[in-house]
């Protein structure tokens, strides 16, 4: 044993010891130059529209993105921005802002109390400081589906009403069945049919078919590489630390069906598959466990969630939630059936086990950790049943946490390591009794 | 050969020196938690009590919420595993383990070994800890050692909010003023604990052999409450605050034996 047990907060006379020298920043990968030009040129070229007089959309995250794309439209997307303030720390006057004077309920999305307050900025009814300068410029429509949330329709009714911009709005249905019945099929592509003409009308553009067919094969080629790219986290080790995979949502959250998210995501793979002929991984230590994440990013914290999980050698391969946006489809009715079959909380549970169930396979996954995300009350009523059918079925142990994917207070750092640390324990375990036959 | 655990909480500290892995050479709590000279006084006690030095000391492991900061420990182990393996040193028929913390509550699940198979913690609320008894401790003026007592005596315990502290402090504060007697509050607080930590148990499935650790399992009202919520028998052993400095001495016994130092 060391010479003494000391508690060290208590030492706060202690001289402090010398900074250590920061550690040399890992220069960034191409393919993360790229994101972030990519990122920068869909806000200048909102604002640049906007200049122009022409009409700038918000978009839901799972909306079917290839319809404006088509239609040439520049369109921003409030949940990936709000996400982006909250990674960055900056959503505190927001959440303020909309709890108070906005008079919302602190129960509401976390993206949605950052995006209402931010609104109400452009609105000129908010006097919040916006970090960005405004590069979410004011929305003269609204695109909106309901795959992935319920919560949206009223957040965007909020916004129509505030700002008195109309909604061009998808309701696709909620999957009790394993798959998507032809009768919703014909549903979701009648109004997808009525939007176009509706979305034409109001922006002054036009619908071209062989434009729309260019379009979709970008999104299929987009889709398929953001697959792939997700897949190859099956190298033993990993050849990138699947934190990394979050950053590049981006590219297919608000670009999936542009020439420039192609290029991002081909450098990607090429990048990833470097690392796999190297046999190297820019995950920093060595991976000693790999277990799958469900649920939203813990965005205001994400940098806690990493830290932790590097310093007991864990990397997350596998996650449910990026793999949301590879859609897959061939034509207007296979766009109707696969953005009814997008979003987690849309799927039944017997769906959402079984691919779980697959990713816990292919990626060989030894524990999964939930999220428990205090923003998204639909996610959190099914992952506990989940968790245990899953556990149960696959065998590997989980732990969860509290957080939230934007509002800094659902979090405690001290509860998450203590949950970590646990479960690393019991994957140690069960990886000694493999061992030991 | 002796082997050194000390487990520091939120509001407590306590420490362990096993011998050859099998026999409680001394054993130690202090009032104070992490942050404060509680660690410090702990280690101090315990080795006056034992009659040793620390560098008698083969290997230590430190565990709870300020097991991070216990400078002069060889490891830390988190809370789960510890109490897993101090209840099964104390108690090994047990299978699962209630322990609520000064800050959180858990339950644990465990194998023959006395190793940890699944575990479920609170949410980010101090309702369903003992941070909840402390307060409502305060409120009805009396000391947290005489709560589980008085909570006994009751006949018509209150309903009481387990969903928020602050709301069951001002609930609580409500009965007080309406004339409700003590014993029936404290009977109200009680239950508030355990229905909601029994809900968070019952998602390990319903045990076969439970016990409780942790300083909450030495009041007798919170163990009755649990009882009836979980609907079988909670064992509690005399040491069962020490449960987690224990097992941490345990798998200290544990690590130098699998290194063959022995």
């Amino acid at each position: 044993m060391r010479e003494s047990i000391t508690n060290t907060t208590t030492q706060a006379e202690a001289a402090p010891a010398a900074a250590p020298a920061p550690k040399p920043k890992r220069p960034k990968p191409k393919s993360m130059i790229m994101l972030g030009e990519q990122t920068n040129a869909l806000f200048e070229n909102a604002r640049l529209a906007k200049e122009r007089g022409e009409k700038v959309g918000w978009s839901a995250s799972i909306f079917p993105q290839e319809i404006a794309e088509t239609l040439g439209l520049n369109i921003l997307y409030p949940e990936n921005h709000s996400a982006g303030i909250a990674a960055r720390h900056q959503a505190d006057p927001f959440l303020q802002e909309c709890e108070g004077s906005l008079g919302y309920s602190n129960d509401l999305c976390a993206y949605a109390k950052v995006n209402l307050a931010y609104a109400s900025v452009l609105n000129g009814e908010s006097e919040v400081e916006l970090p960005d300068g405004g590069k979410m410029v004011k929305p003269d429509f609204l695109l909106l589906t309901n795959n992935i949330c319920n919560q949206l329709t009223k957040w965007y009714e909020n916004l129509a009403r505030q700002m008195n911009i109309p909604i061009f709005f998808i309701d696709t249905c909620y999957n009790p069945f394993d798959y998507v019945t032809e009768t919703r099929v014909r549903y979701v592509r009648a109004q997808i049919d009525q939007l176009i003409q509706d979305l034409c009308a109001f922006t002054g553009k036009t619908w071209d078919e062989e434009r729309f067919k260019e379009v979709m094969k970008i999104s299929q080629r987009n889709s398929y590489l953001w697959e792939r790219a997700n897949n190859l986290m099956d190298h033993k080790p990993a050849p990138i630390g699947g934190f990394e995979l979050f950053n590049y949502m981006s590219a297919m959250v608000c670009n999936r069906g542009k020439t420039s998210s192609t290029a991002v995501l081909e450098q990607l793979n090429a990048e990833i598959e470097e690392n796999i002929k190297k046999g190297t991984s820019t995950f920093p230590v060595e991976e000693q466990y790999r277990i799958s994440w469900d649920g939203i990013a813990c965005w205001p914290y994400l940098s806690h969630n990493l830290r932790t999980l590097k310093k007991y050698g864990i990397n997350m391969v596998a996650s449910s939630y990026g793999k949301a946006w590879a859609i897959e489809y061939e034509d207007l009715d296979g766009m109707a059936r696969a953005y009814c079959f997008a979003s987690t909380n849309g799927d039944n549970a017997t769906t959402m086990i079984s691919r779980r169930m697959e990713a816990l396979k292919k990626f060989d996954c030894e524990g999964t950790i939930y999220h428990v995300n205090r923003s998204c009350k639909v996610m959190d009523c099914q992952m506990m049943e989940v968790q245990r059918q899953l556990s149960r079925q696959a065998g590997v142990p989980f732990t969860s946490f509290d957080g939230d994917q934007a509002d800094y207070r659902n979090y405690s750092e001290a509860q998450f390591e203590t949950r970590i640390q646990g479960l690393v324990e019991v994957m140690q375990q069960n990886k000694e009794a493999k061992n030991n036959g | 050969m002796y082997t050194f655990g000390i487990d520091i909480g939120s509001t407590s500290s306590k420490a362990v020196i096993l011998e050859n892995g099998q026999k409680l050479a001394a054993c130690q709590v202090v009032p104070l938690g992490t942050g404060t000279v509680g660690p410090d006084q702990v280690r101090d006690q315990v080795l006056s009590e034992a009659g040793l030095k620390l560098e008698d000391m083969s290997y230590t492991v430190a565990t709870g919420y300020g097991r991070m900061n216990c400078d002069g420990a060889d490891e830390q182990v988190s809370e789960l595993s510890c109490h897993a393996r101090g209840i099964h040193f104390l108690l090994p028929q047990v299978r699962t383990i209630i322990d609520i913390g000064g800050q959180d509550a858990k339950a644990i699940q465990i194998n023959e070994r006395g190793q940890l198979v699944a575990f479920q913690m609170n949410d980010k609320c101090a309702a369903g800890t003992g941070r909840f008894l402390d307060v409502m401790a305060k409120v009805l003026n009396v000391g947290i050692d005489q709560l589980g007592p008085l909570s006994l005596q009751s006949k018509h315990p209150v309903s009481i909010s387990n969903t928020c502290t602050v709301f069951a402090e001002s609930e609580v504060i409500s009965q007080l003023s309406s004339n409700v007697p003590m014993e029936d509050i404290a009977a109200g607080i009680h239950n508030s604990v355990a229905k909601r930590v029994a809900g968070m148990a019952m998602r390990l499935g319903r045990p076969t052999t439970l016990a409780m650790s942790g300083g909450v399992a030495l009041n007798v009202g919170v163990v009755s409450a649990m009882e009836r919520e979980m609907g079988c028998p909670v064992q509690v052993h005399p040491m069962c605050q020490l449960a987690g400095a224990i097992g941490a001495a345990v798998l200290a016994w544990e690590k130098l034996k699998k290194e063959g130092q022995f």
